[in-house]
């Protein structure tokens, strides 16, 4: 653990504006190393610019980023070399094929032929060397854009969004790979996201962003415990209730209930002696319940909570 | 380094090679165009031209049709009963004018569509031809009927007739110098212009310079790549009139080759400054027509732009595709040598290593 005392990355009252938008608004971010980092937040939170001002693509209005004690302006040949990168939607030259897309940017860090069949063999993308771009699926692609980002062993990688409009499977084996570097190097990253499945999987920081800014940051439990408190019932009922007629304990939280859909949340402190109480009143009214599930508080949750908005608005 | 310089020519001869499309339009439709062009305007063979005449109605028919027997002893009639009547000869060519009867209101349609371009216009006492002066043909034909009626035949002086024949004074000769420089420019505006547009819409530029990638070496490898093929296009079209149409390259064959490098300088630099700025395929389609047609039309590739108003030659002279086309031609036909193009060579080169500068200067990578 020693190690995850340096500070790899330190972004110090960063701004970037947009003419009238304020992409990203006052931001302080710091990332050791090793550490595995998500940005979540929904589209337009100010994720991307973010990261592109990281990886030195834009330059902030006002503040300061330090990669190793260095920056963009005096020292841009070596932060290229320690960083690996994925951009949203980048898209490669269609008609060469895996294998020579992966000679291309083997060739602008100098590096063998054999650096380029160990990124394949991580990848996975062995059996499709031969396949022109053109022809991959999304996933496909997805991985050999992370292959791109990893041929130089970057010290520092940065993903922008790499599982999005990908299947669960494709999202599945970007994730194994990158566990995979996270458990054999010791790999610095910072992804972007808007899936909190992935954030939670893969990160054990997550810094939670909405119009600029940084809402929370945290673990997973520290977010969830510091920020929102109590479990979920989510149900739905075959015929109308009033909302009145649901149980209401001190213990409950809040209390949504939508009568035209027939369905409602109720979130509480204790959800073992809530649930009885709830069943009850069910019974009572001799309805029927069409759904019911009982969850912990998560990340969507939070978000809500704090911005009225859903993580994948 | 080098690697990085050779992996990236590489793929731009594979992006190149891959797309069938590109290898029509880049390789053979040049030598098509030269095909077709050099035939059309080389080879003289038998011409038929159709004139319209008008007997006025009211002409009186007892004395019978003035007009028509004033023809007809030195016309023939052939198989569909119209009259016709033939000049020239083998050095000239042959020409043969059909003469088909119309009322007024039909003549002047046939004239708007092209199908005749001369009318003639019988009325009582006189003969009237009816043409646009500006239109050369229309004026020969004038010339060469109102010679038949009044008697002198003006073709068939054979004597003192030299036809011009010989190789470097034909339309292909002409031509051909200035396909190759049209290539050039085409070549290099779009495969290097659009093509960078492309990548930066993509996304693909700033993924390239996200990595240690030098950036002068990612356009010296466009550069590199783009002399190539268009030096390839530039043998291929060679090659095909030279077997074709006997052309013959008079001058010295160093100082083509370092002009035809320096043409694809400046135009790759162009096409660098051209590509610096915008994102977007459309406007960047706008921006290389911008360039790529005036010089199209007005620097002599097809025609030679000497008869264009004499203010707006000395402007046309100084546009790079008619000083690459001009010296091309001076070294095909002229027999000029390294002395006679050596200032335009390194003017071209100068003007493509400072576009080439500039663009560089202002690129917009991300």
């Amino acid at each position: 653990m020693n190690n995850q005392k340096e500070i790899i990355i330190a972004v110090e009252q960063v701004k970037k504006y947009f003419k009238e938008v304020k992409a990203v608004d006052g931001i302080d971010l710091k990332i050791h190393a090793g550490e595995y980092v998500a940005l979540l937040g929904p589209n337009g939170a100010g994720k991307t610019t973010l990261v592109e001002m990281i990886e030195g693509i834009q330059q902030p209005n006002h503040g300061k980023i330090s990669i190793k004690g260095k920056n963009w302006k005096h020292h841009q040949d070596e932060l290229h070399r320690i960083i690996g990168l994925s951009l949203q939607e980048t898209r490669f030259i269609d008609k060469l094929s895996v294998l020579e897309t992966l000679n291309l940017f083997a060739g602008f860090y100098g590096l063998s032929k054999g650096k380029v069949s160990e990124i394949l063999d991580l990848v996975n993308l062995e059996e499709k060397k031969k396949t022109w771009v053109v022809n991959l699926s999304g996933g496909q692609r997805q991985r050999l854009a992370l292959g791109i980002a990893l041929l130089n062993d970057p010290e520092i990688l940065l993903l922008d969004e790499p599982t999005t409009g990908l299947d669960p499977t494709a999202r599945r084996e970007v994730w194994d790979i990158l566990m995979k570097l996270k458990n054999e190097r010791n790999t610095t990253m910072i992804l972007t996201t808007h899936y909190m499945e992935e954030a939670s999987y893969l990160c054990e920081k997550i810094v939670i962003m909405h119009s600029g800014k940084i809402l929370a940051q945290g673990t997973l439990d520290e977010l969830l415990s510091k920020h929102v408190k109590g479990e979920a019932i989510d149900f739905a009922l075959d015929r109308s209730i009033s909302k009145d007629d649901l149980p209401k304990t001190e213990k409950v939280i809040k209390i949504d209930y939508d009568e035209d859909n027939l369905n409602g949340e109720i979130i509480v402190e204790d959800l073992v002696s809530y649930l009885p109480k709830f069943l009850d009143v069910v019974k009572q009214n001799n309805l029927n319940l069409t759904s019911l599930e009982c969850r912990k508080m998560t990340l969507d949750d939070l978000f809500i909570s704090m911005t009225g908005r859903h993580l994948n608005d | 380094m080098l690697k990085e310089l050779i992996e990236l020519i590489k793929i731009h001869f594979k992006e190149f090679f891959r797309e069938p499309g590109i290898i029509f339009w880049a390789i053979l439709f040049p030598i098509l165009m030269a095909w077709g062009l050099g035939t059309a305007f080389t080879k003289k063979g038998e011409l038929i031209r159709t004139v319209a005449y008008v007997e006025q109605a009211n002409t009186d028919s007892d004395n019978g049709p003035s007009f028509i027997t004033a023809l007809l002893s030195k016309t023939k009639v052939n198989e569909n009963g119209l009259f016709t009547a033939t000049f020239g000869n083998d050095k000239l060519g042959i020409t043969t004018y059909k003469f088909v009867p119309s009322n007024w209101d039909e003549a002047i349609i046939k004239l708007k569509r092209g199908e005749v371009n001369l009318i003639l216009d019988h009325r009582k006492d006189s003969l009237e031809y009816h043409f646009d002066p500006l239109n050369p043909e229309a004026q020969l034909a004038y010339l060469q009927l109102h010679g038949l009626i009044n008697q002198q035949d003006l073709s068939n002086d054979e004597a003192s007739i030299q036809p011009l024949t010989q190789i470097g004074t034909r339309y292909i000769d002409f031509l051909v110098p200035g396909l190759m420089a049209l290539n050039v420019m085409m070549s290099c505006m779009w495969g290097i212009g659009y093509s960078l547009i492309d990548k930066r819409m993509k996304k693909l530029l700033r993924r390239m310079v996200a990595t240690p990638m030098r950036k002068s070496s990612f356009l010296i490898a466009q550069f590199i790549s783009r002399v190539t093929l268009s030096g390839l296009e530039a043998v291929l079209l060679v090659v095909f009139t030279m077997l074709y149409f006997d052309i013959e390259i008079q001058g010295n064959i160093g100082a083509l080759i370092l002009l035809f490098v320096s043409g694809n300088m400046a135009f790759t630099g162009i096409a660098i400054l051209v590509s610096s700025r915008t994102s977007n395929t459309q406007v960047g389609n706008g921006l290389i027509n911008a360039v790529v047609m005036p010089m199209m039309i007005l620097s002599g590739v097809f025609f030679s732009y000497r008869n264009f108003p004499d203010w707006t030659v000395s402007i046309i002279e100084k546009f790079p595709l008619t000083l690459l086309a001009d010296n091309l031609r001076s070294i095909f036909i002229e027999g000029a040598g390294l002395a006679q193009v050596l200032v335009p060579t390194v003017i071209l080169a100068g003007l493509g290593v400072i576009t080439f500068s500039v663009g560089l200067r202002i690129y917009k990578w991300y």
